[in-house]
């Protein structure tokens, strides 16, 4: 049986309707009108995804790959717009619409008195729309659609609240930075189709073997393997979408936009772009021991030390962010390993318990008045019970204790990166081991400041009736109103995202990582299969979470960290800024973000900028204006000037020079007659 | 009257000037009517004529000639294939916007500003289906006299200075090509452009001829360094004029380029590819870092224009690397397409970039990026176009921008990736210099007080924007039809690349 064309074409311009109508008809629809066509648009796509989810499943429906229209063709060469559905894009599928619909039924709540309510529904579902391109397509040209209308939208989300100038700042970074990994990436598809000769990717997986032993001649007499070149330039978009290092910077800045999208675009799916990417690109991956090594440093990289970043932040938001560039780490590292299958189900288990803590950060910013500085929070747990339990539920899966969902990936990942004996293998083991403690501790320190320990606010009778659109412009630590729980719309996201942060590990371990679900979407070479290698130690989530109580391994990091973090927070405050002082030089190397910041700005933003008024002044304005064309014409005028001055008029000039012509030419003829 | 379509296509917006003109100053809402009239009735007769052409037969069709000169037997000869009637249906598209555009902007004699719109229209079609080296010649210089006029009169205050620069940066490189046409002329006999295609020259000819069109051409594109007369054009011309300029006028010089050098000098443009493609790239990073300081908001885009321009050019002399240097026919044909579309999607975006400027500028009376920021709160609307006409600049997929930009870095990197590399550097510096003009213009808060009076666009304004979009979006989700229509012609002139004369 096959899946029909016309539900994969409802699941994925249904949001655009919504888009569309709510954009454009905004005014006439109304508040409620509008959020009622976008979600109604999610509702569709996310009720068609889990049919679609459950046809390739149980009801016997094999892979969908079609081409919808021709996007161009010249000669034999074509590119195409069509779907590809397989598992693991159904399994995409799922985890953006059902994250997207929470997340859409949770702006009600968050964005209730923003003027720009109709606009950002409209947002949402157009990044919605463009999030199923990217994980539909059967090809690259629609994957860098998708890739690049992500990207869009991040933008547009990023800077949603335009008069703030951080958040225009952000939202050009962000598309900068991205534009430098899709720099890579175009020039990876455009390896792709000079050494496959297509955009297709079936077509391209089938011929991919092809590849060995070709080589792309760099200068004369320098030769580098073909597919390492097509992966390492594609993993380089994977780079930027995904925030690894060095092209992290933008995450932690995107921030400035709404928390809604900081949890649907930031944490669940438009980062984990580059994951699936990677994922769905594995023949080709797999060709290349190089490629997939970098790929293992990058992200062993960028799961240690963007997660010790997060350890200093301030921000709520921001420990979340650095959060999610750590996990990304964990994901590229699985990618890296070989180990697909790991991956993506620590992208899907990630999605849900990431969304929940930004959510739960969501729903903590509206209780404190849009104050995001933990500082001035603390206690907070008697004033919102259900953020309270949901965020320490989300918690718990972020740091891999046992029966969570994030136990399972996580855990799964550490172990295979421990297997793997791929060149930098040691590295990445060690960064991800470290890591464990690392998320410990900032996760428990964002509790505990956040939720328990003495209330840092304080409460002061509304001076006057400010309302609610006060973003930001506060006293800190002052609050109108005494924080309480938020409404429906927001604590329903966090409950039905608590459950599988909770349940979807142990429910779907066993198929995913050691039953062969994806099946013939991801491929892996036998010799490196380290999951084959651990499926033979798995007897059954229940054995794999009591294994994994051991405190000889992450879950005794995990402890450590708690330890650490309760005796700290709860019990001896004054200790956290006794160990700041004592590890100055490296607190501040974190504070600074390892200056990425500084180091970028000045060289590619003031750099450029210099580099280009050089530029303009020494060539076009000096030499090509003012010395080749102005210079011309002042050429002309100082010979017309010259020769203007011989035709003075005066008679006896002309006289003058007729005679000296005369005694010139006289003179000459006398001289060569002698 | 199909046999006389392309002549119907020239005249009638020209003739058509004369009612417009002759309704005077004294009844200026009945010129701006005549002109539209004339401009919707120009653009009817282009889809007419798209009905007429035939794709898949390929060659040039509809075509017209009778003698014009018997003693130097210059014909006027008229033809078109698919390239032309895609240029044409551009020009037509794009003219009846700068009519609506202009209707209430020019308050200072509209008879004459939309008449000479009007004529330079008409030279414009002229100049893409002539078949006759000396007509195209001449419709080529003609259609400097209207520019002239329209950035000399309705142009801002340094008008004079630009003009002249204007007119004497491209008279200058037209003298090359007219000697090396009447070489031409003395060794074929004719002037028709089929016969001097098939014409055999030694290298040491092709080179010069190469050399002396490519003097001419190269300007009008214009590719660096002759650039220069652009940016001052632009900045001083009104909206209709710079709209036209960008979108239009720019093309005969790569028209040029497809329909002399390729044919004529085949040897000599493989034999001198590296340096257009040289050129090419240094159009396309190092304008891009010049445009990055603009702070005319005009300026930058008239940069950004000759860095689009450069995709053009690197996608038509690419495809001679690929045809000479590999065999590779189907690369050089994508490389061929690439420029194609690019000139066609040059021509809406940059027209779109500068409608939007000129609405800003309708409404601030100044150019300069300092003295906007948060327009985006007064006119929310406009914001829309604005970011998506931007985001076209960038090179957005979903976006024309895109298309052209894909395929000529898909055939560069056949060639050669460091090519592709340079060439893909658009990516970061196009969005760099375009998306921070947004910033500083669209978003933030309103800073100057006279932003905060601004008005939303009005009716008039939102349909040639929407016009504008329709033709980016177009083209960007389905850019076949326009590559169906140029595509026999596209492989005819990659066929004459690998055509050896020596």
């Amino acid at each position: 049986m096959e899946l029909s064309t016309s539900i994969l074409l409802t699941i994925a311009l249904a949001p655009l309707v919504g888009c569309v109508l709510a954009g454009f008809l905004g005014r006439f629809l109304g508040r409620a009108g509008s959020h009622t066509v976008t979600l109604l648009g999610v509702a569709i796509s996310c009720a068609l995804s889990f049919y679609v989810l459950y046809q390739l499943t149980l009801g016997g429906a094999v892979a969908y790959n079609h081409n919808l229209y021709t996007w161009f063709q010249i000669g034999h060469f074509h590119a195409s717009v069509g779907f590809m559905v397989d598992r693991l894009t159904a399994m995409m599928l799922v985890v953006v619409s059902f994250v997207s619909l929470l997340v859409h039924l949770y702006t009600i709540g968050y964005m209730h008195d923003d003027p720009g309510y109709t606009r950002f529904f409209s947002y949402i579902s157009l990044f919605t729309f463009s999030m199923f391109m990217l994980v539909m397509s059967n090809n690259f040209l629609q994957l860098f659609f998708g890739w690049e209308a992500v990207g869009l939208v991040s933008y547009l989300l990023i800077g949603f609240w335009y008069k703030k100038p951080s958040a225009i700042f952000a939202n050009l970074k962000a598309f900068l930075v991205n534009r430098v990994g899709d720099f890579g990436f175009l020039l990876g598809i455009a390896a792709v189709v000079y050494f496959l000769g297509t955009l297709d990717y079936a077509t391209a997986f089938s011929a991919a073997p092809s590849l060995v032993g070709k080589t792309l001649q760099i200068t004369a007499g320098t030769h580098w393997d073909a597919a390492t070149v097509i992966c390492v330039l594609l993993f380089i978009g994977a780079m930027g979408k995904s925030a690894q290092v060095p092209l992290h910077v933008w995450l932690p800045d995107s921030m400035e936009g709404p928390t809604p999208i900081s949890a649907l675009i930031h944490a669940a799916t438009m980062v984990t772009a580059g994951i699936f990417m990677v994922a769905r690109m594995s023949p080709l991956f797999e060709l290349s021991q190089s490629a997939l090594s970098f790929i293992m440093v990058i992200g062993g990289t960028t799961a240690l030390f963007t997660g010790l970043v997060g350890i200093v932040q301030h921000d709520i938001k921001r420990v979340i962010a650095y959060s999610t560039l750590s996990q990304l780490g964990y994901m590229v590292v699985a990618l890296g390993v070989s180990d697909y299958s790991g991956a993506v189900f620590h992208l899907m288990t990630h999605a849900f318990f990431k969304a929940l803590l930004f959510l739960g950060a969501g729903s903590v910013i509206i209780a404190m008045h849009h104050e995001q500085d933990m500082r001035y929070m603390g206690g907070l747990r008697k004033y919102m019970p259900i953020t309270w339990i949901t965020m320490w539920i989300g918690s718990l899966a972020l740091c891999g204790v046992p029966f969570f969902s994030g136990f399972y990936s996580k855990d799964a990942i550490i172990e295979a990166a421990g297997l793997a004996h791929r060149w930098g293998a040691g590295y990445a083991y060690f960064c991800v081991l470290a890591g464990a403690l690392v998320t410990g501790l900032y996760t428990f320190r964002l509790m505990y400041l956040t939720f328990h320990g003495k209330e840092r606010f304080k409460v002061v009778a509304s001076h006057g009736h400010d309302g609610h659109d006060d973003h930001g412009h506060h006293e800190p630590g002052v609050l109108a109103h005494a924080p309480k729980e938020s409404p429906w719309v927001v604590t329903v996201p966090l409950v039905l995202l608590a459950i599988p942060s909770l349940l979807i590990g142990y429910l779907t371990v066993g198929p995913l990582l050691f039953g062969n679900w994806f099946g013939s979407a991801i491929h892996v070479n036998p010799a490196d299969n380290v999951l084959a290698e651990m499926g033979k130690e798995f007897h059954g989530p229940l054995a794999m979470a009591l294994h994994g109580l051991t405190p000889f391994g992450p879950f005794g990091l995990v402890l450590l960290a708690f330890a650490i973090q309760t005796y700290i927070y709860l019990f001896n405050p004054a200790m956290a800024g006794k160990i700041k002082s004592a590890l100055k030089p490296l607190w501040t190397a974190l504070d600074r973000k390892y200056w990425f910041d500084e180091v970028y700005f000045a060289v590619f933003a003031r750099g450029g900028v210099k580099l280009g008024r050089g530029l303009w002044r020494a060539g076009d304005a000096a030499l090509i204006d003012g010395a080749m064309v102005n210079g011309s014409v002042g050429m002309v005028h100082r010979v017309a000037a010259s020769t203007r001055r011989l035709q003075s008029g005066y008679l006896y000039h002309y006289a003058f020079a007729m005679i000296l012509g005369l005694i010139l030419l006289l003179g000459g003829y006398w001289l060569v007659g002698q | 009257m199909f046999n006389h379509l392309l002549s119907l296509l020239i005249w009638l917006p020209v003739v058509g000037a004369i009612p417009v003109l002759l309704a005077g100053s004294a009844r200026p809402n009945m010129a701006r009517w005549l002109a539209l009239l004339v401009a919707v009735l120009t653009f009817a007769a282009s889809l007419l004529l798209l009905l007429q052409y035939h794709p898949d037969a390929g060659g040039m069709q509809l075509v017209e000639s009778y003698m014009w000169i018997p003693a130097w037997g210059v014909h006027y000869g008229l033809a078109v294939d698919g390239i032309s009637v895609a240029l044409i249906l551009m020009t037509t598209f794009v003219g009846i916007l700068v009519i609506v555009g202009a209707w209430e902007v020019i308050q200072d004699k509209p008879h004459q500003y939309m008449a000479a719109m009007l004529m330079l229209e008409g030279l414009l079609i002229g100049v893409f289906c002539a078949t006759d080296a000396l007509l195209f010649y001449a419709l080529f210089e003609a259609i400097l006299i209207p520019m002239f006029i329209l950035i000399g009169i309705w142009g801002g205050p340094r008008r004079v200075y630009a003009t002249l620069k204007f007119f004497i940066y491209t008279f200058f490189g037209s003298v090359f090509m007219l000697i090396a046409l009447l070489y031409l002329y003395q060794k074929a006999g004719t002037f028709d452009m089929a016969t001097l295609a098939a014409l055999p020259l030694t290298m040491k000819e092709q080179t010069w001829i190469f050399f002396a069109f490519l003097i001419a051409f190269a300007i009008k594109v214009p590719m660096v360094p002759v650039h220069t007369w652009l940016p001052d054009a632009h900045v001083e011309a009104p909206t209709g004029g710079s709209v036209v300029l960008a979108a239009v006028m720019l093309k005969v010089g790569t028209y040029g380029m497809l329909r002399f050098i390729l044919p004529i000098t085949p040897d000599a443009g493989a034999h001198f590819a590296w340096l257009i493609i040289g050129l090419s790239l240094v159009a396309i990073v190092y304008i891009g870092y010049v445009a990055l300081v603009q702070e005319d908001m005009k300026k930058l885009v008239a940069y950004s224009s000759v860095a689009h321009m450069g995709f053009v050019t690197l996608g038509i002399f690419i495809a001679f690397m690929l045809v000479r240097e590999q065999g590779n026919t189907e690369m050089a044909q994508l490389g061929m397409q690439g420029a194609l579309v690019q000139m066609i999607s040059h021509g809406f975006v940059s027209g779109a970039m500068f409608t939007c400027i000129g609405v800003m500028y309708d409404r601030l009376h100044t150019r300069q990026i300092k003295d906007y920021g948060g327009v985006i709160n007064v006119m929310p609307w406009f914001g829309f176009f604005y970011v998506l006409f931007a985001m076209a600049n960038s090179g957005l997929p979903g976006t024309s921008g895109f298309v052209g930009e894909f395929m000529v870095i898909m055939a560069s990197f056949a060639a050669n990736p460091w090519i592709a590399l340079f060439a893909a550097f658009t990516l970061i510096i196009g969005a760099a210099y375009t998306l921070w003009m947004v910033k500083r213009v669209l978003w933030g808060d309103i800073t100057n007080p006279h932003v905060a009076e601004m008005k939303e666009i009005n009716g008039r304004e939102t349909f040639v924007l929407t016009a504008f979009a329709a033709a980016v979006l177009a083209i960007g989700i389905w850019p076949q039809p326009l590559v169906h229509l140029m595509d026999s012609s596209a492989m005819q002139l990659v066929r004459q690349l690998a055509v050896h004369k020596i």
